[in-house]
């Protein structure tokens, strides 16, 4: 219990104190603070323009399909490249289309396991490549999104907010990051597996590699896909407590630091307390959630005679500590990380609910850049709703939202949940999902819940008994990661663009104020309805029915 | 389309910086500062590499410590969890399995992590309870009094984080070579 709050106290609090600087630099970056630097990424793009809505998405567009490229050309091609020590060979066209499709939008998603399917050369060119550059796309996402809503005549130029993302934010933590999980023990070697011969005289193979590069980069830019098939509870991608730790702050420190660079670049502070107040709260309602539930010792051992002192430990890692398996669960799903430290398919039913909801909401914190972005949307609707309860007509700092800014938020709200419950009634009905189940009944219709919901989420974690290496999975996943990644940027960049071209109000005593409490249960109350409202039905049938059915 | 250019040369920028730049101070430092770990902890000894201290190895023999089971049993090429849901009837299973093969009795129960698969399947670590329970059966079988077992165990076992995770854990494998120094 102790050790539990003070690890929660160390890395929530932690990274919360921590994001406050890093929000303040990022604000100063974006804000063309740095003159010399941005002549040098100027220089480099050979372009420094300033671009409108449709531009910038263009732009935005432009280079996600370049990196799809090269990466997609790039796997296809691996068993002829070098560095390739393991002699892995060409894979599946499919697979190749979804992984490129996971690291393209940010969520990693992963229907392999990199150290039998990938060459070093494709895990850092292509997949280390691209979570850079794509988390980087989300924070220039963000950055565009706050210009456009402080009013200025323009959103900025792509090409240099995305050097700004990639080499002044993210590379310098990755650095720091990594370097400190290589001290601890993080395997970075371009050496293929070793060979060696047990104390009982059996031979096994290790495979290492360079991870303490890559796992660095996977957790700092919400992207979560792991150098080695288990992710971070493999030994070498999360040796000790300590890199445990170090992973963890990773996870949460950007997003975190995301609102409060909003909420510079739009000169409101105290908006941006407000929001980081309402993502606050809901992210440790899910972590007392999810430590609670799993406190609970494994149902599959009550009958038999086994110690049931220790909470439920299949999947977790005893290095690793007692908690920090399902506080990682609650932490990874509500940024859309989607790494993990323990296997949530083996966690209890209410606890696998809990990262299920966090990427139902998908915006605790979210990703690097999208997950604020998710909450402009939120906040939106909240203004919108608030604004027509009192009868007055809804502003957004001054911005008047009328019927086509509402009609966009909620197109991009309701592709959520049109994507996780229409992909999951289809898999649930059909071969496709049913001859891929680990685990039968509400636990199997769980397990399809929870890849459709990871897939749209951009998140990238899963029920990873799912035997999703299948043409079906791959297709029907990948196209749901890029609708998902798309959709919910382009559209509120596109709300920004419409306010931008109206004039812009000055707020008076009557306007909605978006600081401080009244605000924020708004918005509380908005998440809420429609997080619990659209997915309730689908948590009855899979984690709830598992729960009131089949424990004791 | 004027955004292609741009495009491409940041693909190039992106990709000498935060690739092979990145990449190679951060391989240069690991090999430097800690070679042992950044090649995998390889264990050698009398000239041969026997395991990695953070992977587990499988044990079978009565005079070893068995480790934590493992889904992808002991594959250093294919780390994987279970997966099984704890409502799973396949769980039930082989935890009765396991408990069979520990001959562990309702009187004399078996601490948990020896029944529950790691969620990477190469947990190097058991319990410290884990290990004590096992003490015995490695004692006998190496003809050893069960005291100067336990005084190893006693010895290695750790925290794994201080305050942040008190309970305390041995390397199956560091425990397992310590024993066979001891002789027997």
């Amino acid at each position: 219990m102790l050790a539990s709050l003070l690890t929660v106290a160390l890395i929530v609090g932690g990274a919360a104190l921590l994001s406050w600087p890093l929000g303040r630099f990022m604000a100063a970056l974006f804000s063309g603070r740095y003159a010399k630097a941005d002549i040098l990424f100027a220089r480099i793009a050979g372009s420094s323009k300033d671009q409108d809505w449709k531009a910038y998405s263009v732009a935005l567009l432009v280079f996600n399909a370049v990196m799809f490229a090269f990466v997609f050309a790039l796997l296809s091609l691996q068993h002829l490249l070098p560095l390739n020590p393991d002699g892995q060979g060409p894979a599946s066209i499919h697979l190749i289309f979804n992984t490129t499709a996971s690291f393209v939008t940010n969520t990693n998603l992963q229907h392999y396991s990199g150290e039998s399917t990938w060459s070093y050369l494709a895990q850092l060119a292509g997949l280390m490549w691209l979570q850079f550059v794509s988390a980087a796309t989300g924070i220039a996402a963000l950055a565009a999104l706050a210009r456009g809503i402080a009013g200025h005549p323009s959103m900025g130029n792509f090409f240099i907010d995305l050097q700004r993302a990639a080499f002044c934010v993210l590379l310098p933590i990755a650095l720091v990051v990594a370097l400190s999980l290589a001290a601890s023990g993080v395997p970075m070697t371009l050496e293929g597996a070793a060979q060696v011969t047990t104390l009982e005289g059996a031979a096994q193979t290790i495979a290492r590699g360079p991870a303490a590069a890559f796992v660095a980069i996977k957790q700092l830019g919400t992207n979560g896909g792991g150098f080695f098939g288990p992710n971070s509870t493999h030994p070498f991608e999360n040796p000790t407590l300590w890199a445990n730790f170090i992973e963890m702050f990773a996870i949460i420190i950007i997003p975190m630091a995301c609102v409060w660079m909003f909420g510079r670049m739009i000169g409101r502070i105290r908006h941006a307390g407000a929001i980081f107040g309402v993502m606050a709260a809901l992210l440790l309602v899910k972590i007392t959630a999810v430590i609670a539930f799993e406190a609970t010792p494994s149902q599959a051992f009550a009958d038999l005679p086994i110690e049931q002192n220790v909470g439920n430990l299949e999947g977790k890692e005893l290095r690793l500590g007692a908690t920090t398996g399902p506080l990682w669960a609650a932490i990874t799903t509500s940024t859309s990380n989607g790494s993990v430290g323990a296997m949530h398919d083996s966690l209890n039913p209410l606890a696998g609910l809990v990262p299920m909801a966090g990427m139902w909401l998908n915006e605790t914190f979210g990703g690097v850049g999208v997950g604020m972005i998710n909450m402009f949307l939120y906040i939106i609707v909240a203004v919108f709703v608030a604004g027509m309860m009192v009868g007055r007509t809804p502003e957004y700092l001054g911005h008047r939202i009328e019927g086509r800014e509402m009609r966009l938020a909620v197109l991009a709200l309701i592709s959520h949940p049109v994507l996780i419950l229409g992909g999951t009634a289809l898999f649930a009905a059909t071969s496709w999902g049913v001859d891929t189940l680990a685990n039968s009944g509400a636990h199997g219709f769980s397990e399809i819940l929870y890849e459709f919901s990871s897939s749209a989420a951009n998140n990238g974690s899963g029920f990873e008994g799912l035997g999703d290496n299948t043409a079906p999975w791959n297709w029907a996943t990948g196209i749901v990661m890029l609708i998902g990644r798309y959709l919910p940027i382009l559209v509120p960049l596109a709300i920004v663009g419409s306010l931008m071209a109206k004039r812009r109000s000055a707020e008076s005593a009557g306007t909605l104020s978006v600081e401080g409490n009244t605000f924020g249960i708004m918005l509380l109350i908005t998440i809420l309805i429609f997080g619990a409202l659209t997915f309730f039905p689908a948590a009855a049938l899979g984690p709830i029915a598992e729960h009131v059915t089949l424990m004791r | 389309m004027n955004h292609i250019l741009p495009s491409l040369r940041l693909w190039i920028a992106t990709l000498l910086i935060c690739v092979l730049a990145y990449g190679a101070v951060v391989l240069g430092f690991a090999q430097t500062v800690a070679p042992f770990q950044a090649n995998g902890s390889i264990i050698v000894q009398d000239g041969r590499p026997i395991g990695s201290r953070l992977i587990a190895q499988n044990f079978t023999q009565d005079r070893y410590f068995w480790p934590r089971p493992s889904a992808a049993d002991y594959n250093g090429m294919g780390a994987m969890g279970s997966n099984l849901s704890p409502t799973s009837d396949k769980l039930k299973q082989r935890a009765a399995e396991t408990v069979s093969r520990y001959a562990a009795a309702q009187d004399d129960p078996i601490p948990a992590d020896l029944v529950a698969a790691s969620g990477g399947g190469l947990d190097p670590h058991i319990s410290l309870a884990g290990a004590r329970y096992q003490a015995g059966r490695v004692a006998a079988a190496r003809g050893l009094p069960v005291r100067s077992v336990e005084a190893v165990i006693d010895r290695l076992a750790f925290a794994p984080g201080g305050a942040f995770a008190p309970d305390r854990i041995v390397n199956v494998l560091e425990l397992n070579m310590a024993l066979d120094k001891l002789g027997r």
